[in-house]
């Protein structure tokens, strides 16, 4: 048992949610212990967003390199087969994640931050114990933020194991496996399955929705579908995964029309994720709960005085950076200033091939709002840019009401647009409008100018279709 | 290819100029022959004015609210052939008048002469939306309800700094946004509303609405009875419980080709019998030679409202027809005048006229004159009021006329003698139907 600790606030978890909560009430004087059971960074620096981009990026190179050294490749680039080891991208990968997670060690030491590693458990509103390496560490505070994040959802017949994986151990592999199945067609699914494919392995996609990416419309998600066929990869839609078979070699599929077998090496379970407040103690407060998560207001409160929830913990979007958002204003909060959640968007960013970005309402959000609206996309085919990328699939879509023209939303999707996001997410908490868009001047030749020419389509004046 | 100048077609009998109420066509659309161009309003009719020939719109010659003389240029259309425009020059047709209320220099058209009007630059329609109002900087219309306030982060950081309800302060800015300027001012106290905590907001909003067409025509008219007719109004109560058991009972009894009978149709008569007596009150006072013309012909208006405004449509020849024929006669041409298909005729010449507004017709109104007529007769609503009989109270349907006359040439008596004399028909409807 250690000596018990006691300060103004409390942050349980540093992941994005919970460590940029702490660097800013760090840096607002205010006394600030953080608690973590695993690494800093959480699940975004460790196991989530930044390592599966390396990954990604490592199988675009090597697609890349196959590419270039195939006989008739159109750049003209004669090259000899690439041969990859995954090992070594993986320690590649991990170097890059620990540079992150020592950064943020270094700035939350920086901000005078105190970091207890360890696992905690509400006592009750104001006490929290910490089973540390060395003992339960008391901890009193002023205000406690539950910044536990969320863990992968697991299907009940298929269990995690060593042939059954969640995205966390798809991102240390010594080798790609020779026959995926991956099971989930949402946006971390495809955005490994994505990755194998292009890193050799067969790929099976099974989705239990009529089509891959249910949560973005289909506008959207067809070219990814496009690149999946030409990668290889076979998609089954509307089918569900039911269990291994007996010898656990091969994972049973059924849908409407057939059942099916198939042979897989690892199977890769990607079906969403879920709060995560295992051993937490959470029974012990007066907590609203709203399903899986937790019930706060506008100001990131709980039902409890005192006690905060940011993150994946309080449910969707589960995106880092809303946490990131959330963590910083609940720091300002509980240093006295005013402060509440007044975003107007939260872009969403799929690293598929190609890329999905999505900030605000789409067509049918918005007409589902009642409103009247102006739409209009400007394909990637009529942008210069995109040609010498040789990445002509996609477009850029906006979204805008028709009697103001206030821009409700912009999706796209193609090479690289999750770079388009900053500009998106801008223009609509700027508050602009098409015209704003569309006068706005963007660099040419690049792909952000299908940006304003989807602006003047919407007003009908386009220029380049 | 070749241009073709369509002029302003003559709409009616001794009409000059028509105001051009509506476009139905903008410069690059194409035409076919026989669609409406443009729609004009003269004394009270309005016309569509149909293309004569296949083509591109080039250039309209008048704003909507503009008065176009007759035979001046109306529109130039693109054609297939020769046109009837020399290329590069002017119109081959007679002396030719600029188009008229043009508007400031405008931009002439390249390798036109120099007589040529110029072309109209693109109605600015399509931008309407975005336009911020003008004379509106200090503040913005009213936020509709439910709808959030927009404002950048800085602007809600600092409201939610200051204590400012971002809900309770009007945007000036595109698509109402608050601006930073919008939040100092209210900060500062001098932006509105000030209101304590209360969610309302006052509304500074100034729509202006262009006077034109048929509401021009009604502001005219009226402007000129009220300034040159000094109204004698008079109100009397009418007893039409005989009159309405009448009225129901030919209701009940008519046959299914004959309308349902109004008040109305028993009013006209009533007035044919006391103008029988009284011709002054049948009459046009052309006050600028200062004759009263007496009209033997009882022409009939009906006040009607219409989804444009007032019309007031006529039921010819009273005099001539029975009450069932005046009912039949007054609903055609109400109906008319609601459907917009009333012509000319039906809807001017009349001698004497009615204003009704039925169940909204109130307790007492003060019509004005439809000039140069020297009466207006009003009728107000019906109720069923207590009347003291010389020993109790009985119910009665009483109904008010509230009559104006052109004092000028219509002394009060005779005014009084005239309405008491409509009261007597109406009170004891039978004398209506009694060969005189």
């Amino acid at each position: 048992m250690l000596k018990p600790m006691s300060c103004k606030l409390l942050v349980i978890g540093a992941g994005p949610g919970g460590y940029v909560c702490a660097i800013r009430a760090g840096q607002l004087g205010i006394d600030t212990v953080v608690v973590e059971a695993l690494r800093p960074g959480g699940t975004c620096l460790n196991i989530g967003c930044i390592p599966s981009k390396a990954l990604i990026h490592a199988a675009e190179v090597f697609e890349a390199a196959k590419a270039a050294a195939e006989a008739n490749n159109p750049l003209g680039i004669s090259a000899s087969a690439p041969v990859l080891n995954l090992a070594k991208t993986v320690e590649w990968k991990d170097g890059i994640v620990a540079r992150l997670t020592g950064g943020v060690t270094g700035l939350m030491k920086k901000a005078g931050v105190k970091y207890v590693s360890g696992t905690a458990r509400f006592e009750n509103g104001e006490t929290v114990i910490v089973a540390t390496d060395m003992g339960e560490q008391e901890i009193h505070a002023e205000n406690i933020v539950i910044a536990t994040g969320s863990v992968p959802v697991e299907i009940p017949s298929l269990p995690f194991g060593e042939r059954i994986i969640s995205s966390k151990e798809a991102l240390k592999l010594s080798e790609p496996p020779e026959r995926l199945v991956v099971v989930g067609g949402g946006y971390i699914g495809l955005e490994l399955g994505t990755a194998y494919a292009k890193l050799g392995s067969q790929v099976t996609v099974v989705e239990a929705a009529p089509r891959i990416l249910p949560l973005y419309d289909a506008e959207l998600s067809a070219p990814v579908a496009r690149r999946l066929a030409r990668l290889g990869v076979e998609v089954l839609t509307s089918t569900k995964a039911l269990g291994l078979s007996p010898d656990g070699a091969s994972l049973r599929v059924e849908s409407e029309e057939t059942a099916r077998s198939l042979p897989a090496d690892r199977i890769l379970v990607a079906v969403g994720r879920k709060p995560n407040f295992e051993g937490l103690g959470l029974e012990e407060l007066a907590i609203d709960m709203e399903g899986r998560h937790i019930r706060v207001d506008d100001r990131c409160r709980t039902a409890m005085r005192g006690v905060y929830a940011i993150g994946d913990a309080t449910g969707e979007p589960m995106l880092a950076h809303r946490a990131m958002a959330q963590g910083e204003m609940v720091a300002e909060i509980v240093a006295g200033h005013k402060r509440a959640w007044d975003k107007q968007a939260i872009p969403a960013v799929c690293f598929t091939d190609p890329e999905i970005v999505s900030v605000g309402l789409g067509p049918e959000e918005a007409r589902a709002s009642g409103r009247e609206i102006k739409t209009a996309l400007f394909p990637f085919a009529a942008n210069g840019r995109a040609m010498t990328l040789q990445s002509e699939e996609g477009f850029v879509r906006v979204v805008a009401r028709a009697d103001n023209h206030l821009i409700l939303g912009i999706q796209a999707v193609g090479a690289g647009v999750s770079e388009l996001a900053s500009g998106f997410g801008l223009a609509l908490e700027m508050g602009a409008r098409l015209e704003d868009l569309a006068a706005t001047i963007h660099a040419h030749p690049t792909m952000g100018e299908a940006v304003p020419e989807a602006a003047l389509r919407a007003l009908g004046k386009a220029l380049h279709v | 290819m070749g241009e073709h100048l369509i002029k302003t077609p003559d709409v009616g009998e001794g009409i000059a100029e028509a105001e051009l109420v509506e476009w139905h066509v903008k410069p690059g659309d194409l035409v076919r022959e026989d669609m409406i161009l443009a729609s004009v309003m003269t004394d009270k009719a309005t016309v569509e004015i149909p293309s004569p020939i296949a083509g591109k719109v080039l250039w309209l010659g008048a704003e909507v609210g503009d008065k176009i003389a007759i035979g001046g240029p109306l529109i130039r259309l693109e054609v297939a052939g020769e046109g009837n425009v020399a290329a590069g020059g002017a119109a081959p047709v007679a002396p030719r008048k600029e188009p008229p209320k043009a508007e400031a220099p405008k931009p002439a058209p390249k390798a036109a002469a120099p007589e040529q009007p110029a072309p109209r630059a693109e109605k600015p329609k399509a931008a309407a939306a975005s336009r911020p109002t003008p004379g509106l900087r200090t503040s913005g219309p009213p936020r509709p309800p439910g709808e959030k306030p927009l404002a950048s982060p800085a602007v809600r950081l600092k409201a939610r700094e200051a204590g400012a309800d971002l809900r309770r302060i009007r945007g000036t800015g595109p698509a109402g946004r608050i601006t930073h300027e919008d939040l100092e001012a209210w900060l500062s106290g001098a932006g509105e509303p000030e209101g304590g905590g209360s969610r309302l907001v006052a509304n500074t909003a100034v729509e202006e609405v262009k006077v034109i067409g048929l509401r021009r025509k009604i502001a005219e008219k009226m402007a000129l009875s009220k300034s040159r007719i000094p109204h004698i109004t008079y109100v009397e109560e009418v007893d039409v419980t005989a009159l309405e058991e009448l009225r129901e009972s030919l209701n009940r009894t008519k046959g299914p080709d004959r309308p349902k009978l109004t008040v109305i149709p028993f009013l006209m008569r009533a007035m044919v019998r006391a103008i029988a007596d009284q011709p002054q009150l049948n009459a046009i006072f052309d006050d600028e030679a200062g004759i009263v013309r007496r009209h033997g012909g009882v022409h009939i208006g009906i006040a009607a409202q219409t989804p444009a405004g007032l019309v007031v449509p006529v039921v010819r020849h009273a005099e001539a027809r029975d009450l069932w024929d005046c009912a039949v006669e007054m609903n055609r041409v109400a109906e008319a005048a609601k459907a917009g298909t009333a012509t000319r005729e039906e809807l001017s010449g009349s001698t004497i006229t009615i204003s009704s507004l039925g169940a909204l017709g109130g307790i007492v109104s003060t019509p004005v004159i439809n000039h140069p007529e020297v009466a207006i007769i009003g009728v107000n609503k019906m109720a069923v009021r207590p009347v003291w009989n010389g020993s109790a109270f009985a119910p009665r349907k009483i109904m008010n006329l509230s009559s104006s006359f052109d004092h000028r040439v219509i002394d009060g008596w005779d005014a009084a003698t005239f309405v008491q004399r409509l009261r007597a028909l109406l009170e004891t409807p039978a004398l209506l139907f009694m060969e005189a």
